[in-house]
């Protein structure tokens, strides 16, 4: 867990540096829920992740270096730089990732359907938001592997975010309830606590590895960063004078032109905007539902072992960023050329 | 006349078509952040953040559309298009033909698209080759904030589907969200006359099909869209100063297609260069040479284009992407 978090931190820093191009989406914040489940995991079990896929490469196993390495698109990254960080693959580790909201289901259980012909006992486990929740080609996976029993164990790290609308304001029912009524079982779990998440992923887990069929995992979290690095209304909430300035004048204009909506309807959004706004602000002071932090405080060895351990992780990535600095130096092709 | 972005165009144009017009609604994702002042100004009842579930809001789209509505439905990135190609490929573009031509479906499809800040192969895509290679569907693709506000305005009225693609490096509020996040450490290669200029006062509809002449020149036809018009622009100022006049031409729509004003320019020129960030095979770039043999004009012909999938190092991508020493380098062979 502390690896994923440090790897994550050393990354957005090289993003701010401008060393990385693009979006970020990082999941500092749900380490618990990764690591919960991913532990459960042996060789030729198969992992599909979202855009948000490298914490559960980095747990995988794959190469620290080759992973910040891939972010910053150099030649010796894990995908040659031809994929960047939403889109990272590992064919040794049996893992894939996807940019598209919802893809991992349905591949997931592609994996499954392997697993069943030629590796029997071996599960797929599929990552996503729950804002994917409303993609079409997950509920339909989800289907898919109930009537094909599938050893697949699909996992929802549910912030209550889909980009930066509030899920529940875009989402029907219950999603307990809805993957049931798919043929899929289903539980929440506090995502934070990484032993509750270990001890349910692990039951469920060995359910689906006994070819019982696929099951579902609900667990929240809150991600600090939110979507991704740069998350426009996060900006506001860490500086509100300066972000929100620039955004009154157009604001007033647009409420005050002819031929708007009624004042009703303004009111209405304007308190939505406000609403939206709130709550981030309120993820930002989530220092509680720091899953690293949290079970910092619950393990029982001595502050000196404590202490050992994570300057250990410390000097692992500080090796591996350093590793990928002197490939972007010397690598014709590799790094940012966009970075002044 | 003022002056106004690419970005703050496409809303301004947008804003008067839904202040005119109560039938105009824009759905789609995140749309309360990403077009905050029409959804404070309408209300959410006209500005509808959706789920993420392309296949269903897009398909809503349609069917909105057919019930009288005129929704202009938001994909964030044409990649997305992919996800929800059913309601677009099966449904938008043959209920016209269908029906009888008794049924239309005036439907926008807003999406950003096209490279150059770094965001891998999966979220930078043109597309725009598949779109209009389906009947039925019309795609346009501006260079600049007047046609972006001009062809919207334009598209908002036609009684048909139409999707409309704003260039990623061209609409600061795409690069602003998906590229600099804020940030102040990164930099990209903007075609100015893209990001800002001169807009009218109110818009008025800027016919779909029709292409614009951006340079005038006597040996070489350059040809293209969006951010590939600028870098062609910039390349026919280069082979000046070599002595090689080229003309550049913005196409403005894929489909429908200003074949007249190809047929004409290269008729004069004899030589056409096609500068294309969509894939090279099967799409705009070979369907300007068959236009060229179809009207049987013997031109020598090259095109610049994407030949694979775009990488994500930024350095790669780049050299991936039409620029201006590919266009350049093309052109002068041509001249051969």
């Amino acid at each position: 867990m502390l690896i994923c978090r440090r790897i994550e931190e050393a990354i957005a820093g090289l993003w701010q540096e401008g060393r990385i191009s693009g979006e970020m989406h990082l999941g500092i914040g749900e380490e618990g829920i990764n690591a919960g489940v991913l532990d459960h995991l042996g060789d030729g079990d198969a992992v599909s992740l979202d855009h948000r896929g490298t914490a559960g490469m980095v747990l995988r196993g794959v190469d620290l270096s080759a992973i910040v390495k891939e972010c910053m698109g150099l030649t010796d990254g894990l995908c040659n730089g031809m994929g960047g960080h939403m889109h990272l693959y590992s064919k040794d580790h049996f893992a894939a990732s996807s940019g598209i909201v919802g893809a991992a289901g349905p591949t997931a259980c592609g994996f499954a359907l392997a697993q069943q012909h030629l590796r029997p006992g071996r599960v797929a486990v599929a990552f996503f938001g729950e804002g994917a929740m409303n993609q079409g080609m997950l509920m339909e996976s989800m289907n898919l592997a109930a009537v094909w029993k599938l050893p697949v164990f699909f996992v929802c790290r549910d912030n209550g975010l889909a980009i930066t609308t509030f899920s529940a304001s875009v989402t029907g029912g219950d999603l307990e309830e809805r993957v049931r009524g798919l043929g899929v079982p289903g539980k929440r779990v506090n995502g934070v606590d990484v032993e509750a998440v270990w001890h349910v992923a692990g039951d469920m887990i060995d359910r689906v590895r006994r070819g019982k069929g696929p099951a579902f995992l609900r667990a929240t979290c809150i991600r600090p960063e939110g979507h991704f690095l740069g998350d426009p209304l996060i900006r506001i909430a860490r500086s509100p004078l300066d972000r929100l300035k620039p955004r009154v004048g157009p604001l007033f204009s647009a409420v005050t032109s002819t031929g708007s909506g009624t004042v009703v309807q303004q009111v209405k959004s304007l308190g939505k905007i406000a609403c939206i706004l709130g709550r981030i602000t309120l993820s930002q002071f989530g220092f509680r539902h720091d899953p690293v932090l949290r079970l910092r405080k619950r393990l029982k060895i001595a502050p000196e072992e404590l202490a050992e351990l994570e300057s250990e992780v410390e000097q692992l990535v500080k090796k591996a960023v350093k590793e990928a600095m002197r490939s972007a130096k010397t690598s014709e092709q590799g790094g940012v050329p966009c970075a002044r | 006349m003022r002056k106004m972005t690419y970005a703050q165009a496409i809303e301004d144009a947008l804003a008067q078509a839904m202040a005119a017009d109560e039938r105009v609604v824009i759905f789609g994702e995140d749309v309360h952040t990403l077009r905050m002042n029409l959804y404070a100004r309408f209300g959410e009842h006209r500005v509808r953040p959706t789920p993420i579930s392309e296949a269903g809001f897009l398909g809503a789209a349609v069917g909105a559309a057919m019930a009288g509505l005129r929704p202009v439905a938001e994909l964030i990135m044409i990649d997305f298009f992919a996800v929800a190609a059913d309601a677009l490929i099966n449904h938008a573009a043959k209920i016209e033909t269908f029906s009888g031509g008794r049924w239309k479906v005036p439907l926008v499809v807003r999406a950003g698209c096209g490279g150059g800040y770094g965001d891998g192969g999966q979220h930078q895509q043109a597309l725009w080759g598949l779109l209009a290679h389906i009947p039925g569907l019309k795609v346009v693709v501006p260079s600049t904030p007047a046609d972006a506000g001009g062809l919207l305005t334009a598209a908002i009225a036609d009684e048909g589907p139409v999707v409309f693609l704003e260039h990623q490096l061209l609409a600061e509020d795409w690069l602003e969200y998906l590229g600099s996040g804020g940030r102040t450490t990164v930099s990209y290669d903007i075609p100015v006359a893209g990001r800002e200029g001169e807009v009218p006062d109110l818009w008025e509809p800027i016919e779909l099909g029709k292409a614009a002449t951006r340079r005038e020149g006597s040996d070489l036809t350059i040809a293209g869209v969006g951010v590939g018009i600028h870098r062609a622009v910039e390349a026919a100022e280069l082979l000046s100063l070599e002595g090689i006049s080229s003309s550049v031409l913005d196409l403005r729509s894929i489909a429908p297609l200003d074949r007249d004003a190809i047929v004409t320019d290269v008729g004069r020129t004899s030589r056409l260069l096609v500068v294309d960030e969509d894939y090279r095979d099967y799409g705009l770039a070979g369907e300007l040479a068959a236009t060229l043999l179809e009207a049987g004009l013997p031109a020598c012909y090259a095109r610049v284009t994407v030949e694979g999938t775009i990488p994500f190092d930024p350095a790669r991508e780049r050299a991936s992407l039409p620029n201006v020493n590919r266009i350049a380098t093309a052109a002068r062979r041509l001249m051969e």
